[in-house]
């Protein structure tokens, strides 16, 4: 668990934003995580010149365009590859990695995985609309089995991958998760994304409305989000329902189960400890909807970041060293000819 | 090779048994477990420490410990040392030092008629033979007698040497290798000492392996003096080279390349960035590198080449001078992100150590047919600058010339070696840093007027050259991408006519280059005439040597050897128009000799060779000799 400290804002929500046009097509999930975003930054204490937004190749990978920070629009799935490279050279850059669930996990799945493992100190926001968009709607590896599409008109036959579960497989330290429309939420959830010195992986359910429209109402529905939603706090029990159900670990079958919660006795659910990864692993993979989607920061355990590890390792190497170029480049065993 | 162009003295020194020679070839051959390598790279040190010129030839299976006895599992060490300029690893060997019958066999073809053949008897029996796949034992049915041999059972003599020790027997056998050493520096009269200096340092944690492979070293020798001296084992005086005046060492290519990295950095005044993934034979550089920290050296092992490219251009972009390194196929992975690093304009510098291909090919083995992929490699119109090494010292020159292009332009720069570079050392007249030009780089900070954006892609209006920024400037925020850009604002922007501009742009950026290097210079010979023969890379030794021969045969023939190959320097094409004949010898089917034709339109003839080993001499010379005959 990190500790937020309160900052008081030097800038404001507008002084994130480029001035360049946004190109999304209107009613698009982007905007609303844009406009978070924006209106998070204030609240880091940190200033546009040393922030960086990175991202691959897809619709959310013009994100840093709109942003008034430097900005690296790189290529397909490689954007966490660039991103180790600026945070090697220069550590002091707070860098934000955007990619979506095509780029992070399918073409640039391989990086993502080497990304969280190092544990490199950035935030990645992960826009899973569980479709390619900007191909034109073919199906994604989060798209739900039998997704038809363009690529797969009879329905997709492979099984999809979780994004939080594969964070947090890769030894993700640090697992979120939230809703391009959960305004309120989002940002708290981008704070304790920030204030992790780790790879900070947040996967944002974030709608299509061009090619996959919808497919979140299930749960994302406003007036049905209390029973389909559960966000967790840590040292909080994990109640929803507000707060007349609740999660309870049965102890015979180590599986989690909905329990009611009767007068307020919240006796028997358990609490959330973010830094349980046992528990973490079963609250992402709650089948969706005899259980409510977890959501919130769902796994921290923090450990050294990779250029934080780099940099003492450096510096101890360098420790009593003279850089003497002409004196390396006679090491070794030579001679003289006179 | 010096052998081909003066015959070798006969016996004329003053011990009896003593030949003096102008320059040697010894190959030590034996299975990939014997250390031969090892061996190899311990003779060269002795070799350079006698002050003889000196070129060798790592030749080694892409097995790492192939079964013991196989023909595929043979590994061996040439090496060509003199009196006189040595520029090859040489033709044919004057000796070969065979460990088992595997490496008789694989070697005995390239074996000068009438050389010494000194093999370990201990290693013919039955089962070894027929690993071999000999039907007799070669060293008695007749079949070497074109060969001077010297058998004898050199198993029995290490396991003795080492027998105080009480090593077990497969840890006293592994000491043959520096017993071999020991007789072959009593052949050529060398000192002992640095190589037990360089054993105690090496075993400084095991004294019994330390004393055991001393005494080896030491019984090796001590055979040579006490052996009869009547027979073919003679001792070689060599007398040493003329050099100029300096300080030298030993280099391989790889190493010098990574000292020209640091070197490059330091004149540039960055802090320098090395991705990498483990690729042979480019490897070499990424574990020199890491072992150069001090020099503001930071050095990633990436999950692939794509990723180790990627790394590479997020450094350049914040500031470091950026170097990723790999081998064909690794090359072909970085592609799609080179072209990144051309759109962006950052300055990258890759190391392109070429193997024989296509696909995994001849990993272990040397070719030049990457010359193709550096430079049309990449989709859309994407010109990057290639420069080629020629030799394992010119390596440390040419990186520096690398770096200097990639931040004086802001452009990737591809440098191509090969695995004959890579690997093979060179005696080298250690340069004094403080005789090299700086290049210092100026980033860009000054913040644009009150109500202006800032442009990333404004230029250097002589070089082309766009501003560099580093990320942490204040007030210069910007956002770059592999999407077209504009000329004006570095906003995206497909229109038609930003498109042909900046493509124009980035056409002329690289083109302009060609003002700020060198011409090009005629190795030997004059700058017209009925023939020239044109190179670049690894095969400077052979055409050099060949053309140096043909030249004292009364032949009037040119050889220019090309450093920058794309853009070429500005006089090339005119000073081959001056030329009746173009003679390309290359290590693939012909690539220069298609950039020659398509940039001047000149009558190019290719001389091809890919079977994974260097050019012979005589090979090019009988090319040369065949052309002016027509």
């Amino acid at each position: 668990m990190n500790e937020i400290t309160k900052i008081v804002p030097a800038t404001k929500p507008d002084d994130w934003a480029s001035d360049q046009e946004v190109r999304w097509c209107p009613g698009c999930g982007d905007y609303a995580i844009l406009k978070a975003v924006q209106r998070t930054m204030p609240e880091l204490g940190v200033e546009p010149h040393n922030t960086v937004f990175m991202s691959g190749i897809g619709c959310s990978s013009r994100f840093p365009y709109y942003m008034e920070t430097y900005g690296f629009h790189t290529i397909h799935g490689r954007a966490p590859t660039i991103a180790t490279g600026v945070k090697l050279a220069n550590p002091k850059l707070d860098v934000w990695l955007i990619t979506g669930d095509g780029d992070g996990l399918s073409i640039g799945g391989n990086h993502m995985l080497h990304l969280i493992r190092r544990n490199l100190d950035c935030q990645v926001l992960l826009f899973n609309n569980e479709i390619y968009g900007l191909t034109k709607g073919q199906y994604s590896p989060t798209s739900r089995t039998g997704t038809r599409s363009p690529t797969s008109p009879t329905g997709s036959l492979e099984s999809p991958v979780k994004p939080c579960a594969f964070a947090l497989g890769a030894g993700g330290r640090f697992v979120a998760r939230t809703i391009d429309t959960a305004q309120k939420h989002m940002p708290d959830v981008l704070k304790r994304a920030h204030a992790n010195k780790g790879t900070s992986f947040v996967e944002i359910y974030q709608n299509c409305v061009v090619y996959n429209d919808g497919a979140f109402d299930q749960f994302t529905e406003k007036k049905q989000a209390p029973q389909t939603q559960i966000w967790l706090e840590h040292g909080k029990p994990m109640l929803f329902a507000n707060g007349t159900k609740g999660l309870k670990l049965n102890r015979e079958t180590l599986r989690l189960e909905v329990v009611d919660v009767v007068d307020g006795d919240a006796s028997q659910v358990i609490v959330h400890d973010e830094t349980n990864k046992s528990v973490a692993n079963m609250l992402i993979d709650m089948p969706f909807p005899e259980f409510p989607v977890a959501l919130g920061v769902i796994y921290c355990d923090p450990a050294p970041s990779f250029d934080e590890a780099v940099t003492v390792q450096e510096t101890k190497l360098k420790a009593g060293k003279t850089a003497d170029l002409n004196a390396l480049l006679r090491r070794g065993q030579s001679w003289e000819v006179h | 090779m010096a052998t081909a162009v003066k015959a070798p003295a006969q016996d004329g020194g003053t011990d009896v048994g003593v030949i003096q020679k102008e320059s040697v070839v010894v190959r030590f051959a034996g299975d990939s477990g014997d250390g031969m390598q090892l061996t190899g790279g311990q003779f060269t040190l002795s070799t350079a420490l006698a002050g003889n010129d000196l070129a060798t030839f790592p030749d080694f299976p892409a097995e790492i410990r192939a079964p013991q006895g196989t023909l595929f599992g043979v590994s061996a060490f040439q090496i060509n040392f003199g009196s006189t300029r040595i520029e090859t690893a040489g033709d044919q060997p004057d000796v070969l030092i065979a460990m088992n019958p595997a490496a008789l066999k694989t070697n005995l073809p390239q074996l000068r008629k009438g050389g010494l053949i000194i093999a370990d008897t201990g290693e013919f029996g039955e089962r070894n033979l027929k690993k071999a796949h000999y039907e007799a034992n070669p060293l008695e049915d007749g079949s070497l007698d074109p060969w001077q041999l010297l058998a004898f059972d050199i198993s029995k003599q290490t396991l003795e040497s080492v027998k105080p020790f009480g090593l077990g027997n497969k840890d006293a056998l592994r000491c043959k290798n520096m017993w071999t050493l020991g007789l072959a520096l009593w052949m050529f009269g060398r000192d002992r000492e640095p190589l037990i200096d360089w054993l105690k340092n090496k075993f400084s944690k095991d004294e019994v392996l330390r004393d055991a492979n001393i005494a080896a070293l030491n019984a090796g020798h001590a055979y040579g003096e006490t052996a009869e001296l009547s027979g073919p084992l003679k001792q070689f005086r060599l007398a040493p080279a003329d050099a100029a005046p300096g300080l030298y060492r030993t280099i391989t290519g790889a190493d010098a390349i990574a000292l020209g990295l640091v070197a490059g950095a330091q004149l540039s005044g960055l802090p320098m960035f090395f991705g990498g993934y483990p690729i042979t034979p480019a490897s070499a550089i990424l574990h020199s590198l890491t072992k150069m920290r001090e020099f503001d050296v930071t050095t990633f092992q990436a999950e692939d080449e794509i990723a180790a490219i990627g790394a590479t251009i997020g450094a350049a972009w914040a500031g470091h001078l950026a170097v990723t390194s790999s081998s064909g196929p690794g090359i072909a992975l970085k592609s799609e992100a080179m072209g990144l690093a051309v759109m962006t304009e950052l300055p990258l510098v890759i190391v392109n150590s070429q193997r024989g291909g296509p696909s995994t090919g001849l990993p272990t083995k040397t070719e030049q047919s990457d010359l193709y992929q550096a430079v049309y490699g990449r989709n859309g119109d994407t010109p990057m600058p290639v420069i080629a090494s020629r030799s394992p010292a010119d390596c440390f020159e040419v990186t520096i010339e690398a770096c200097r292009l990639a931040v004086q332009f802001m452009t990737p720069v591809m440098l191509l070696t090969d695995g004959y570079i890579a690997n093979a050392a060179e005696p080298w007249r250690v340069p004094d840093m403080t005789d090299f030009e700086p290049f210092p780089v100026q980033f860009h900070t000054e913040v644009p007027a009150e109500g202006t954006k800032f442009n990333p892609f404004l230029r250097d209006p002589e070089t082309l050259k766009r501003v560099w920024v580093k990320p942490g400037t204040p007030g210069l925020m910007h956002r770059i991408g592999g999407i077209e850009k504009s000329y004006a604002t570095g906003n995206i922007d497909y229109s038609a006519e930003n498109h042909q501009r900046m493509t124009d742009t980035r056409k002329a950026k690289i083109d302009g280059i060609a003002n700020f290097i060198p011409d090009q210079v005629v190795e030997v010979g004059k700058d017209h005439g009925p023939l020239v023969v044109v190179g670049w890379g690894s095969t400077y030794g052979p055409i050099r040597q060949a053309v140096d021969l043909v030249r004292s045969k009364g032949h009037d023939v040119a050889h220019v050897h090309i450093r920058h190959l794309w853009p070429f320097p500005k006089n090339l094409g005119e000073l081959l128009k001056r030329y009746d004949r173009i003679l390309v010898p290359e290590m693939n089917t012909g690539q220069l000799k298609t950039l020659l034709r398509d940039q001047f339109l000149v009558d190019a003839k290719p001389l091809n060779k890919v079977s994974g080993q260097p050019f012979r001499i005589a090979e090019i010379e009988a090319a040369i000799l065949g052309m002016l005959n027509q």
